[in-house]
């Protein structure tokens, strides 16, 4: 049994009677309380403030985080979160503005709610956005089922299948599935483009009737760019389905390309990727949705319109609009407001000529680093990659050592290691994704942090076997953890 | 030859299940090679006894820390037995996976779809260029 | 160039490493024809503008600094410590990324191990994940995992009327896809009716605890009624109530979801806010989302780790029950250290300051002509007042008076048009109950 720990939990600090804050007098007569439908027990812990404050500063020191370095997880952005974009949503005029407040009282938020979305679609040349999705997957969800409900308003119910390459985020096949539609899967060809004889075959064979759309990301997750991207789109338009853009890597669009233009009818973005919000060590997320014309009537509400136009020295009044056949509602009240904020400042730092700077630089990094290591490191598609690049994670001669080693050896290195084994169709996959927040000496480091770990996998393989060897902790034990499944700890636990 | 165990006698589907036949009941497990590739099994789940099950429904579920694989059965029929003890010892599967783990006994209705399946030789070919 | 940090100089150089001869020639790939559109966007900003203008936005909002705010249905205007806001504010942790790398993600970790801890001590479950988007999608997600333990043969789902519209809403738009049936709410029925409805067809039940109008029902009757049948019963509570309300592991609930952003989450315009989903062990593996269990390190050392991991979509692609990636992490550590300042003793406190408040409220208002509150069953800090005039109306002239009023029944119950729905919390001095009150006698 484990006896060392690294901090004691918070039911474990602490002894009975004692509370982490200092609670007002009640100024009202007390009411009787019901005690037929009172609970008995409550089984929280019993801690002071300085002890509340201690154990999770001693936490957040066991966490690697972007303010501590660079963070080169492919896949998820990890830039860095402006300062001031978190005194904005602390400002009380946002933090206490309650979701419910009639219209005439938020019309500070509704504006800018409404700048939000006409910027968002004016850098990804759509019709209309909404705010509304959660998280990326819940925009992804959002438009399959705006995907889905337009086929069956067009009496196109036999419209069942999404095609989804197999490059794909996991999220893409499991939002076609809870959206009560069917994945089918297309291999990629040698140069990581989506495969377009397979492509055709799909769409000119025994499925053309019943393709609803196809999901695709771009770049791919590979992080390269569809060369052949208008062939695709065309290919699935001439079969009747729509296309739906995975927004994950828009970092790597801004300013460059607009899905739109490209004939794109869907997309969802991240708000908390390419447009900075923090990612909260998980989380919250904020995931927009852009679409057409076609689909503008569709999509989750609500959305923020102008419903009087501005008279004069009046400006126009703001208010929340459901769109017509809108698909629904998401969630509760509208959105991730906190992180639609935090996007607003973002953009309007950057402004025009900014934003498409965002792209230039992240891409500049990128291919900065694979030019580096491509000399050290195995690069399965060799050519200009977008804001990220996968390696194999192997090295010739090292055998027992794989990316997964590499990875947890980089945090000795002081590094946060890449994303690990996906995409799934490259073997050993390390996907590397800088940002363009990250300076030339950082970027340096961390090559020649890869430089010496190749060195180390031919010369001492089980230093790498064994890392990290630095981190607060070594490897876990996943097995016991999938086995025991405490989840909960004992004290916390109903009698 | 790969360095798993494909005993002879026995029916293998490309899903990677075994097949027992004994009069009209089949015992059903997963083999070697996948208990192989999916490493430290750590849970699984069956329907119930006296389920009814069609060629090529599922009968449960195993999962590994990084994996979960769906099971078929290849014949329709009664589920007569369910292997409990794996619910608790769910590593068995990995020790044994044609002995002690195996994992449900169906009573058939009809073995036909077996003949369909592979016999020792043909699946470790199949595994080999997996 | 704002948050870029390369000088020409650093181009230069990484330009001749890569071998281009600009930037711009990276994007070969890009259509031609599509590639460098221009933007019509503002132009950039100096950080001093950009602060100036969120404020500037910001104040053309009422907000709970210039208003008494009496509004709650479903966001709650409760005290946050000031503990809370400094802890969130380390980059250790609101700049980490999801826990994929344990080693250097225990901070994460063992906090949200803590709120799963919390959170099955409020709900008496056994099991609670690490987040859902909100109560509305915590509650879509457990319609889910009653579907999933039927093995998708039971097609009826019940949802008491009592539930907040918008969760209902919810609800449907994430099953719009399925082939089952969402019944109960479109009437106004009571408990005893819901329990009607249940057949061996019926996968769930749900009702909302504290309902959605304030008062706690009995629900006595209602878990044997559903076990009977076969169905789970899934209890939507608010945890602020359960400081002092039997929790849904006591009345017999097989889940129990909520919204959690009253524990140390503002209300901030109604996002993000902070799911929660706790279960009997039962039902663990049908739990969709992160979920953090305990184990030890190469050395045996305690630590925490992403368990169950094969549910999720990044693994089980098509298969999984739901698409879900992000938790909610860091309103779920603001739950966690709310809940560890509050403690046993605190959380009570809280809990009885709301309700002595709400009932001070509830007997002032009560007393005027032309007003009448719904007192047919016990309820926390919400409560159900029928008013003599259109609910706009009176919020107007309660606006003048600095006060954000109740929520207007009538937008979505037909039969409750000029009925107002208030809430009441420890944020609420005697003072402004006083001045609620007295200004709705003047509107009498």
């Amino acid at each position: 049994m484990a006896t060392e720990e690294l901090q004691p939990l918070i039911y474990d600090l602490g002894s009975p009677g004692r509370i982490g804050v200092n609670l007002p007098e009640c100024d009202v007569p007390a009411a009787s309380l019901p005690a037929e439908l009172l609970r008995e027990s409550l089984p929280l812990p019993e801690v002071g403030e300085v002890q509340v404050v201690r154990h999770f500063v001693k936490l957040s020191k066991l966490n690697y985080s972007i303010d501590q370095g660079l963070y080169p997880l492919g896949s998820c952005t990890m830039k860095y979160n402006p300062k001031i974009n978190e005194d904005a949503a602390r400002l009380p005029g946002f933090a206490q503005l309650h979701p419910l407040t009639d219209e005439d009282g938020c019309q500070g938020a509704l504006y800018l709610m409404r700048e939000l979305q006409t910027w968002l679609g004016e850098i990804s040349g759509f019709k209309a956005v909404s705010l509304s999705p959660a998280a990326g997957a819940q925009g992804e969800f959002a438009g399959i089922l705006m995907i889905r409900q337009y086929h069956l308003d067009r009496g196109d119910a036999q419209r069942d299948v999404i095609l989804v390459p197999d490059s794909a985020h996991g999220t893409n096949p499991a939002t076609v599935t809870m959206a009560g539609l069917n994945a089918h899967e297309l291999p990629a060809d040698s140069q990581g483009n989506v495969d377009l004889q397979a492509l055709r075959a799909a769409c000119e064979g025994d499925l053309r009737e019943r393709i609803a759309g196809m999901m695709i990301t771009v770049p791919s997750t590979l992080g390269l760019f569809e060369s052949t991207i208008l062939e695709v789109i065309d290919a699935v338009h001439a079969a009747g389905g729509l296309m739906y853009m995975d927004g994950a890597n828009m970092n790597a669009l801004m300013g460059v390309v607009k899905p739109g233009a490209l004939g794109f009818d869907v997309m969802h973005y991240n708000l908390h990727k390419t447009f900075s919000t923090p990612h909260g060590g998980g989380g919250p997320g904020s995931g927009a949705v852009g679409v057409n014309a076609r689909l503008a009537p569709y999509l989750p509400g609500p959305i923020v319109e102008i419903v009087e136009e501005e008279e004069g020295e009046e400006p126009p009044l703001y208010g929340f609009v459901m769109p017509e056949k809108s698909i629904g509602r998401l969630k509760a009240f509208h959105g991730n407001f906190g992180m639609h904020l935090r996007a607003y400042a973002y953009i309007r730092v950057y402004g025009d000529s900014g934003i498409r700077d965002v792209t230039r630089y992240a891409v500049l990094n990128a291919n900065y680093l694979r030019a580096r290591l491509m000399a050290t490191y195995h690069l399965p598609y060799p050519r200009y990659c977008g804001h990220e690049f996968v390696l194999e994670g192997h090295i010739e001669g090292a055998d027992a050592v794989h990316a997964l080693d590499i990875s947890k050896r980089l945090m000795d290195y002081g590094f946060h290691p890449p994303t690990n084994y996906f995409p799934l169709i490259v073997p050993e996959a390390l996907l590397i994704e800088p940002t363009e927040t990250e300076v030339k000496e950082d970027l340096d480091a961390f090559v020649a942090a890869m430089e010496a770990i190749a060195a180390e996998a031919l010369r001492e393989p089980e230093t790498l076997l064994n890392a990290p060897h630095t981190a607060p902790v070594r490897r876990l034990d996943e097995v016991k953890a999938a086995k025991e499944l405490v989840l909960c700890c004992a004290p916390a636990l109903p009698r | 030859m790969g360095d798993w165990q494909t005993p002879a006698g026995l029916k293998y589907a490309k899903s990677d299940e075994w097949f027992a036949v004994q009069g009209d009941t089949v015992t059903i497990g997963i083999t070697d090679y996948a208990q192989d590739q999916l490493n430290d099994i750590v849970y699984v789940e069956f329907r119930e006894e006296g389920e009814s099950l069609d060629a090529g429904d599922s009968f449960g579920e195993v999962e590994s820390v990084k994996a979960a694989a769906e099971l078929y059965s290849a014949v329709p029929g009664e589920i007569v037995a369910v292997n409990a003890a794996l619910e608790d010892e769910p590593e068995v599967v990995n020790a044994d996976p044609f002995g002690a783990g195996w994992m449900v006994k169906i009573r058939a209705d009809d073995l036909a779809p077996l003949e369909a399946l592979m016999d020792a030789a043909a699946y470790d070919s199949y595994c080999q260029g997996r | 160039m704002s948050y870029i940090p390369h000088t020409e100089a650093d181009t230069r150089q990484m330009l001749a490493a890569i071998g281009v001869p600009s930037i711009d020639a990276l994007f070969d790939a890009v259509p031609a024809s599509h590639r460098f559109p221009a933007l019509d966007l503002p132009p950039p900003m100096s950080e001093m503008q950009a602060a100036s203008e969120m404020l500037a936005i910001s104040e053309a909002n009422d907000h709970g600094g210039d208003f008494a705010i009496f509004r709650g249905a479903g966001a709650y205007h409760h005290f946050i410590p000031s503990v809370v806001n400094h802890i969130l504010l380390r980059g250790e942790f609101y700049t980490a990324y999801t826990p994929y790398q344990p080693e250097i993600s225990q901070g994460t970790l063992q906090a949200t191990y803590e709120y799963q801890s919390m959170m099955c001590a409020l709900t008496g479950m056994d099991a609670a994940n690490a987040s859902h988007y909100d109560g509305a999608t915590s509650l879509a997600e457990a319609v889910t995992v009653a579907l999933e333990a039927s093995r998708h043969r039971r097609k009826k789902v019940i949802l008491s009327h009592a539930i907040h519209p918008q969760y209902r809403e919810v609800v449907r738009t994430y099953h719009q896809g399925r082939d089952i049936r969402i019944i109960g709410d479109r009437g106004r029925g009571e408990i005893v009716d819901l329990i009607e409805m249940l057949d061996d067809n019926t996968a769930m039940i749900a009702v909302q605890y504290p309902n959605f109008f304030g008062q706690i029902d009995d629900l006595s009757t209602l878990a044997t009624a559903a076990h009977q049948v076969g169905a789970l019963l899934v209890i939507v509570a608010n945890p602020m109530a359960l400081s002092l309300f039997k929790s849904p592991g006591e009345l017999g609930a097989d889940i129990a979801v909520g919204e959690a952003q009253p524990l140390g989450v503002p209300l901030g315009f109604g996002g993000p806010y902070l799911g929660y989903f706790a279960t009997r062990k039962k039902h663990v593996r049908r739990i969709a989302g992160r979920i953090i269990g305990e184990t030890q390190d190469a050395d045996g050392k305690r630590a925490y780790v992403m368990t169950l991991r094969p549910r999720e979509q990044d693994i089980k692609r098509e298969r999984a029950s739901s698409n879900i990636c992000t938790n909610q992490g860091l309103m779920a550590l603001a739950a966690s250290i709310y809940l560890a300042l509050m403690g046993k003793n605190g959380l009570r406190r809280v809990g009885e300051l709301n309700y002595h408040k709400a009932h001070y409220a509830a007997e002032r208002i009560d007393r005027l002509d032309g007003y009448s509150v719904d007192k047919s069953k016990a309820f926390f800090n919400e409560f159900t007042v029928a008013c003599p005039r259109p609910i706009a109306d009176i919020n107007a002239a309660l606006l003048e008076a600095g006060i954000l009023g109740g929520y207007d029944l009538g937008q979505h119950y037909f039969h409750l048009q000029n009925h107002m729905l208030l809430c009441v919390t420890e944020m609420n001095s005697k003072e402004e109950i006083d001045r609620l009150a007295d200004t709705l006698a003047g509107l009498a």
